[in-house]
């Protein structure tokens, strides 16, 4: 018998379910980006089946690191940029939750840059949410690793003599096998995206504009936007790592020169850590978490291993 | 002789076999019935560089080095670099006879590899002379054409134990099944042989004039040879720690690794992670996730753990973490001993510490305290931390078997399970109530993800009885209290419930007292026995509590002296700065026994500490320690 019976739990799943009873008075100003992530996710999720205490939340700091105090799941609100080592121990600790991290582009792709790096290449079973608004928003409009050359800052007055980091091709480098871009102006396709990256056996990227309407005064709407799976004018494999990275590439030159594309870029089949680790006979194949709770559980003890220091 | 006892150094280049060679040697004394004790010296080298280890048996306890030592087998360093005087490091090859004559001593034996160290070299040390002075024993024989005779010319190092055997007149059977128990077949015979050769080949061919032999043991039951590391790694596993993350970092690299090399077996999980700050997160978030976990480092890498230990602290998720020191600052020098790193271990990360540390003195404290840091942990909702160094980590002695013969103790401590959860207080929301303020112990029950009724907002932010975060002003100060009161509870669960983690030795009318902390506790002891059977009146107490402080015992203790001094390795006396904060007086009563030089303490040097201080001499101390005076002297 489990001890986590919201996993796997089968029942009908009410629309509003991932919204908490009170809502808290999100922090976010009119017009965020972040509002469009929280959307989509409250609509995702239930579409795919899942109850809120089957799912574990982990963000970072930031303005998007409160979304999970607007989504009501078990919730774990942590350090800057660390949001993956947290969010993927969980993981293996109990492979029932699902787990998604979350966090903004400064926290991702900047402090936390070393994780997202590793957690891509270990290619853990889990989603990885990043609101990318090319700024820092909650420090007040500083640089930030997404920003463009020549930003403009508090902390770049001459603006900012640094290119911006490739998300989708710093991804896929690493070894993320579900990268996708989407945009918050766009909740269908937002929608559509986290759950496909939800089902996903492995790592799961999404590189989501979040348009910051107070911190970035270009006023970036991520308007119009294109789906490049939709557009006559892109026509790629994802599958094929090779025309991924070129239309990864094209998509991140253009994002700076006006045109907002979007869509899924790679999709892999390489297995997952969890499952590669427990092939290995490195991992239990019962979640390590139930087994505090099994009565009948044989503790193995060191006094068994003394034989080599007799 | 009751004081009889045999220090063996085998010394040779970082590659030239002296751990494995010395373990199975320590092992073969212990089966013979003897105590034994060792002392693990190395570069932060792979290959060359000067490492010895040092082994002490005898008869009857042995709990630290001792003064200096009485055999020497110098192998040489095979892998020297730079075999030229003119060389920054000086000749390598030769060191590892060179740098161990002056702890050799009287009446000691010296047996080198007069194959690989040239006539010339040794010339230079003008060894004869000394030997007459010393009334040393030197016995140069060719271990090299011996090992590649008949064998590998890294079978030196069994050529070598065959005639330092033959020389002590210790039987081979012990050594001779070890060998049989860890080297493969093809390895096995030529070592054999080595070994027999070189024993017959010294019975026969020598004239014994020294008066060292193997000492006389008995014990009552089998014992089991571990080192510190062993024991922290056990004490984790019988308290059903499953998980472990890390990044390689000596000396906790072999925590790591032993706990690494098990868990898999034991449905457990191990992790090598891309840096420490992953580490420490990784324990963090396993244990929310209802699993014992663990992490550690040393020093630097622990610096990087700072963050996640004070998110632990606020989110009041168990971890225990490991701080393996060495000397710093910064790198320091890697692989030798100190005990730099207590402030900073009590104190790193931001806001009021809400930790437990403990600082084990030997083998069994080792294992015990581990266990302990476990239950505090997962019970209490807190992090705990293990302090430890170089020294405790590598150093090996017997057990008794039966130590731990003891039940696994996997309790996930204070959490909740889902028919728990049906009565306990939740918000309008459902949200549960996983921080309530006022609650027994100041410990709120957690509930933990993929429970049904149980879910929560875990947040570094300060935040409200069901997560939420929050800056309202009553709050804070209900959860600051909860939080940090934890440590009066646990303080009162020490004093109460468990055998004190403090060791008392000595005289208790004694009105010196010394007082030590951690691994330098073994040479503490000795010296305290020395000088009670000379005539002194001392006593010692070895501390391990760090924090929560055991303010009763130490008042009581310093209450009971007129004098104290506080012995540490390290340069600043942050031990002593601890026992004044916590207790806020005793300064003119505490001066200190300082050593920093990348060595562990030996008995003899803490004698001299305590008759320098006893005296009242202001005389600087014979050896590389310093003597800190008490405040307003």
């Amino acid at each position: 018998m489990s001890a986590f019976n919201a996993i796997g739990e089968e029942r009908d799943i009410d629309r509003n379910e991932f919204t908490p009873g009170i809502e808290p008075q999100p922090t976010w100003c009119p017009g965020c980006g972040d509002f469009g992530v929280l959307k989509a996710l409250k609509q995702a999720l239930p579409e795919v089946g899942l109850t809120p205490e089957e799912v574990l939340t982990v963000t970072g700091i930031g303005c998007s690191g409160k979304l999970n105090s607007y989504l009501d799941t078990y919730g774990f609100h942590t350090i800057h940029g660390r949001s993956l080592p947290v969010a993927r121990a969980a993981k293996l600790a109990n492979d029932g939750l699902e787990v998604i991290a979350a966090g903004g582009d400064g926290d991702g792709y900047g402090i936390g840059g070393n994780h997202f790096m590793h957690t891509a290449r270990e290619n853990h079973d889990m989603t990885y949410i990043v609101f990318n608004n090319e700024v820092f928003g909650l420090t007040k409009g500083q640089t930030s690793p997404t920003s463009p050359k020549g930003h403009k800052s508090k902390t770049t007055p001459h603006g900012n003599a640094k290119s911006p980091i490739r998300p989708l091709s710093l991804a896929l480098t690493s070894g993320a096998t579900y990268i996708a871009r989407t945009a918050a102006v766009n909740p269908n396709q937002a929608k559509e995206i986290i759950k496909e990256a939800i089902e996903h056996d492995g790592f799961a990227h999404i590189d989501f504009l979040t348009q910051c309407p107070t911190w970035n005064k270009d006023a970036r709407q991520y308007v119009p936007y294109i789906d490049v799976q939709e557009s006559d004018d892109y026509d790629f494999d994802v599958t094929n790592r090779q025309e991924a990275q070129e239309m990864m590439f094209e998509t991140e030159n253009q994002l700076y020169e006006g045109t907002v594309l979007t869509g899924r870029y790679f999709v892999d089949e390489r297995p997952s850590y969890q499952e590669q680790k427990k092939e290995l006979g490195e991992m239990p194949e019962e979640p390590l978490a139930e087994r505090y709770f099994d009565g009948d559980a044989e503790w193995e003890r060191s006094y068994d291993l003394l034989e080599r220091h007799k | 002789m009751s004081n009889h006892e045999l220090i063996w150094r085998i010394a040779g280049g970082s590659g030239d076999g002296i751990d494995s060679t010395s373990q199975n040697f320590a092992k073969a004394l212990m089966r013979s019935g003897l105590d034994v004790f060792t002392h693990r010296h190395y570069p932060s080298r792979i290959r060359g560089g000067h490492t010895y280890v040092e082994i002490r048996a005898a008869g009857h306890e042995v709990q630290s080095r001792g003064d200096g030592y009485n055999c020497l087998l110098a192998l040489g360093d095979s892998f020297a670099r730079n075999p030229q005087e003119e060389a920054y490091y000086g000749n390598e090859e030769i060191k590892p006879l060179s740098e161990n004559l002056d702890d050799l001593r009287e009446g000691g034996l010296i047996v080198y590899d007069s194959g690989l160290l040239s006539e010339e070299d040794v010339a230079e040390l003008d060894l004869e002379e000394r030997a007459a002075e010393n009334d040393w024993h030197v016995f140069p024989i060719d271990l090299r054409s011996m090992a590649k005779e008949h064998g590998r010319e890294v079978m030196r190092n069994t050529a070598g134990v065959g005639v330092t055997a033959a020389l002590l007149e210790m039987d081979l059977e012990h050594i001779e099944d070890l060998m049989e128990d860890a080297m493969p077949e093809k390895i096995l015979e030529p070592n054999l042989t080595i070994l027999h050769e070189a024993y017959d080949m010294v019975t026969e061919e020598y004239e014994f004039e020294h008066d060292l032999r193997i000492p006389e043991g008995n014990h009552d039951e089998a014992q089991a040879l571990l080192s510190g590391s062993n024991a922290i790694a056990y004490g984790a596993i019988d308290a059903g720690c499953r998980f472990i993350a890390g990044y390689p970092m000596t000396p906790w690299t072999d925590v790591f690794t032993i706990m690494s090399q098990n868990l898999p077996d034991m449905g457990g999980i191990s992790e090598q992670v891309e840096d420490e700050i992953a580490a420490a997160a990784l324990a963090v978030g396993a244990s929310h996730a209802g699993v014992k976990a663990m992490s550690g480092s040393s020093g630097g890498g622990f610096a990087l753990m700072s963050e996640p230990l004070g998110l632990a602290e606020m989110t009041e998720t168990p971890i225990v973490l490991l701080e393996s020191m060495r000397a710093g600052p910064s790198t320091g020098m890697p692989t030798k001993p100190e005990q730099g790193d207590l402030e900073f271990t009590l104190y790193t990360s931001q806001g009021d510490s809400a930790r437990v540390v403990f600082a084990p003195g030997n083998i069994e404290e080792a294992y015990e305290q581990t266990r302990l840091a476990f239950h505090v942990a997962y019970e209490y909702q807190i992090p705990t931390i293990i302090m430890y160094d170089q020294k405790l980590s590598g150093e090996n002695t017997n057990v008794p078997v039966s130590f731990l013969d003891r039940e696994p103790a996997p309790s996930l401590g204070s959490v909740v399970t889902e028919a728990d959860l049906e009565d306990m207080p939740h918000d309008e929301t459902g949200k549960f109530h996983r921080f309530q303020h006022d609650v027994d112990n100041n410990v709120s029950p957690r509930s933990l993800p993929g429970q049904k009724g149980g879910r929560y907002l875990a947040t570094g932010n300060e935040h409200t009885p069901s997560g939420h975060i929050s800056e309202d002003a009553d709050n804070r100060v209900a959860q600051m209290e909860r939080r940090v009161e934890k440590l009066e509870d646990i303080r009162a669960e020490l004093d109460e419930e468990h055998d004190s983690n403090q060791t008392y030795v000595g005289d208790e009318l004694a009105d010196f007292g010394i007082i030590t902390w951690g691994s330098s506790q073994g040479a503490v002891f000795e010296a305290v026995e020395r000088l009670n059977d000379d005539g002194h009146a001392v006593k010692a107490v070895s501390v391990s509590d760090m924090m929560p402080f055991p303010e009763a015992e130490m008042t009581e203790f310093l209450e009971s002296v007129d004098q104290a001094m506080v012995v540490e390795m390290n340069a600043t006396a942050q031990f002593r700065g601890l026992i004044q904060k916590e207790l806020g007086r005793y300064g003119e009563k505490l001066t200190s026994l300082l050593k920093y030089n990348g060595n562990p303490f030996e008995p003899a040097e803490i004698v001299e500490g305590y008759e320098l201080n006893s005296d009242g001499s202001d005389a600087d101390p014979s050896a590389q320690v310093r003597i800190e005076p008490a405040a307003g002297d």
